[in-house]
């Protein structure tokens, strides 16, 4: 079931645009953000409300990287991988991230209180290698940095 | 040297707010529009000035108004495309955080001349920062007039609106971010129609680059003679341009248009770093062709970087140095294509993750010689014309550049069965 705030903040988007559908991706993000992700019966829920079917609801929320369809933990870590961070040693980041959590990419801490994902450049390649986490971003970051960052989050 | 673009973004990163950019001359050009101008006279003036396009392409910016059918009725739409993540691409993040109302004059006026009603920031997920600094932007400009109804008092009304994506690569082809926008997945749409007749849910629509838009107040406030004086060569006005990857001082900059590959490494960027070696460059993001030491002299323009083998693109460049291995600076591009693809056309869902393997396998020790006949048949399959949109074309300028240029590498990793760069691995 949607909650009360997630519907009104859907009908909200649903006056901005001429279709239903056209809030598909707006109602995806709503959701994920009073629930960390979007499960099954997300999508369903989703679907009735914007008319459309489970499955192509369902064809959106996979297409996207940063709607997740399965849990995730409170703080979600974007390493970023492309090539400005690759030639910059993104891998020492990588290795040291997946030492200090004990996970791989894709996965959660036990304690839920980090999923480490790999992502797509940050736009920031004159600051390489970088990282985000939740909203901030953290630049020119060395592998020994790493565990006071982390220390941030709860 | 003139720097219209970026001369007013504080060097404390902070973006001008609104009464410091009208301070410094900003939403003069609007109300010249608005007052002075019929919407013709602003795409004649765009295209008389030669703007190309700042997102990759390089299309001339007023021809592609000017398709628009002005008679048509209805809703039009006008959309800044804000979804920069080619890799390597760091440019518009800086206009965006910085100078906002830049882009938002710009987009008002675009808007103008083609009579969209209404506007959208198509932002990637990542910018945070800029998705904070376009808001308040936003409604700074509807509480000044300049956005909403009756803008500055004259009959032309705007409404805009803020997009952030969910991240995906596919988003910034025009096409895609038109299905993105209408909430659909992003894969690209067969042209034509094109969307300056048949765009977003169905209306004349204009999609152009941020660095493109935020030229226009400037256009209008000192001409197309003005512009193009900015230029070393034939393609008018300053690019931002950028270089990442083991320099002395990795950056962005705004320079005039035609400066020299050599130029931008050695005197910006302050050249390669004590130890490294400059092999080769992406000039203009991930997916263009490599560029050498030969190179150095070519001028970055459109035409210069085209007769030089490459494709100028977004103007930043991605530099491969001689500890890092070239089959892994493709591999890793590569690995991006094959992630980011839309899966919508067979050649790419299927080539360029075969690609990514071929190309990991010469990485780890097995690859043989048949591998690189494949991957010489791959840059062909996947080239212009046999896919759907760019993306693997685009994917395949880096590859083929690379077994040209650094065929010797490949080799090398077939005949000793490793990476000979494996003790340089950071």
């Amino acid at each position: 079931m949607l909650t009360a705030i997630e519907i009104e903040k859907i009908t909200h988007e649903l006056q901005q645009v001429p279709v239903k559908k056209a809030a598909c991706i707006e109602a995806l993000k709503i959701v994920q953000q009073q629930r960390r992700w979007i499960s099954d019966e997300s999508v369903e829920d989703i679907a009735a409300m914007l008319e459309m079917s489970t499955a192509e609801v369902d064809s959106v929320a996979t297409f996207y990287n940063l709607i997740f369809r399965r849990p995730v933990g409170r703080h979600i870590i974007l390493l970023c991988d492309s090539i400005s961070c690759y030639v910059m040693g993104f891998t020492a980041l990588r290795q040291q991230l997946q030492s200090l959590l004990h996970i791989n990419y894709g996965q959660t801490t036990t304690d839920e209180r980090f999923t480490l994902l790999p992502n797509a450049c940050l736009g920031t390649c004159d600051h390489a290698p970088a990282l985000m986490i939740d909203e901030d971003l953290y630049r020119d970051v060395k592998p020994e940095d790493l565990e006071k960052i982390l220390e941030k989050y709860s | 040297m003139e720097r219209p673009l970026t001369q007013h973004i504080p060097d404390s990163g902070a973006a001008l707010h609104i009464r410091e950019y009208e301070a410094v001359g900003g939403y003069t050009a609007l109300k010249k529009v608005l007052r002075e101008m019929e919407p013709a006279q602003v795409t004649t003036l765009v295209k008389d000035s030669k703007l190309k396009g700042r997102g990759g392409a390089g299309f001339d910016t007023g021809m592609k108004w000017s398709f628009v059918p002005m008679d048509m009725p209805g809703p039009k739409y006008l959309i800044a495309n804000a979804d920069e993540m080619e890799p390597g691409t760091f440019k518009d993040r800086w206009l965006l955080e910085g100078n906002p109302h830049q882009l938002l004059e710009g987009m008002i006026i675009a808007a103008y001349a083609i009579q969209a009603t209404d506007a959208f920031v198509f932002l990637r997920w990542a910018y945070k920062d800029a998705a904070r600094e376009m808001r308040r932007a936003i409604a700074d400009a509807y509480t000044a007039g300049y956005l909403g109804k009756n803008i500055l008092g004259s009959s032309f009304s705007l409404e805009m609106q803020l997009h952030t994506g969910v991240g995906r690569y596919m988003c910034g082809e025009e096409t895609a971010l038109l299905n993105s926008l209408e909430g659909k997945r992003a894969t690209p749409r067969a042209k034509p129609p094109f969307p300056q007749v048949s765009g977003l849910f169905g209306k004349p629509t204009i999609v152009n680059n941020v660095e493109t838009l935020s030229w226009i107040s400037h256009i209008v406030n000192n001409g197309g003679a003005w512009f193009k004086s900015l230029s070393y060569t034939a393609d008018g006005g300053t690019k931002i341009y950028g270089v990442s990857g083991r320099v002395n001082k990795p950056g962005a900059w705004e320079l005039p248009m035609g400066i020299t590959m050599r130029e931008l490494l050695e005197e910006h960027a302050g050249g390669m770093r004590n130890g490294y070696r400059f092999r080769g460059a992406l000039p203009g993001g991930a997916s263009t062709d490599f560029l050498t030491e030969v190179h150095l002299d070519v001028k970055m323009d459109f035409a210069g970087v085209t007769a030089a083998g490459s494709r100028l693109g977004t103007g930043t460049m991605v530099v491969l140095d001689d500890h890092t291995c070239p089959v892994g600076f493709v591999h890793n591009l590569e690995h991006f294509f094959a992630q980011e693809s839309c899966g919508f056309c067979t050649p790419c869902r299927e080539g360029l993750p075969w690609t990514e393997k071929i190309l990991w396998s010469l990485e780890n020790g097995t690859g043989v010689p048949a591998d690189l006949d494949l991957l010489e048949m791959h840059t062909k399959m996947l080239g212009p014309g046999n896919t759907f949109c760019a993306l693997a074309p685009g994917a395949m300028e880096p590859l083929q550049s690379a077994l040209k240029y650094f065929r010797e590498d490949f080799e090398q990793h077939i005949k000793e069965k490793k990476c000979p760069y494996a003790h340089h691995q950071h």
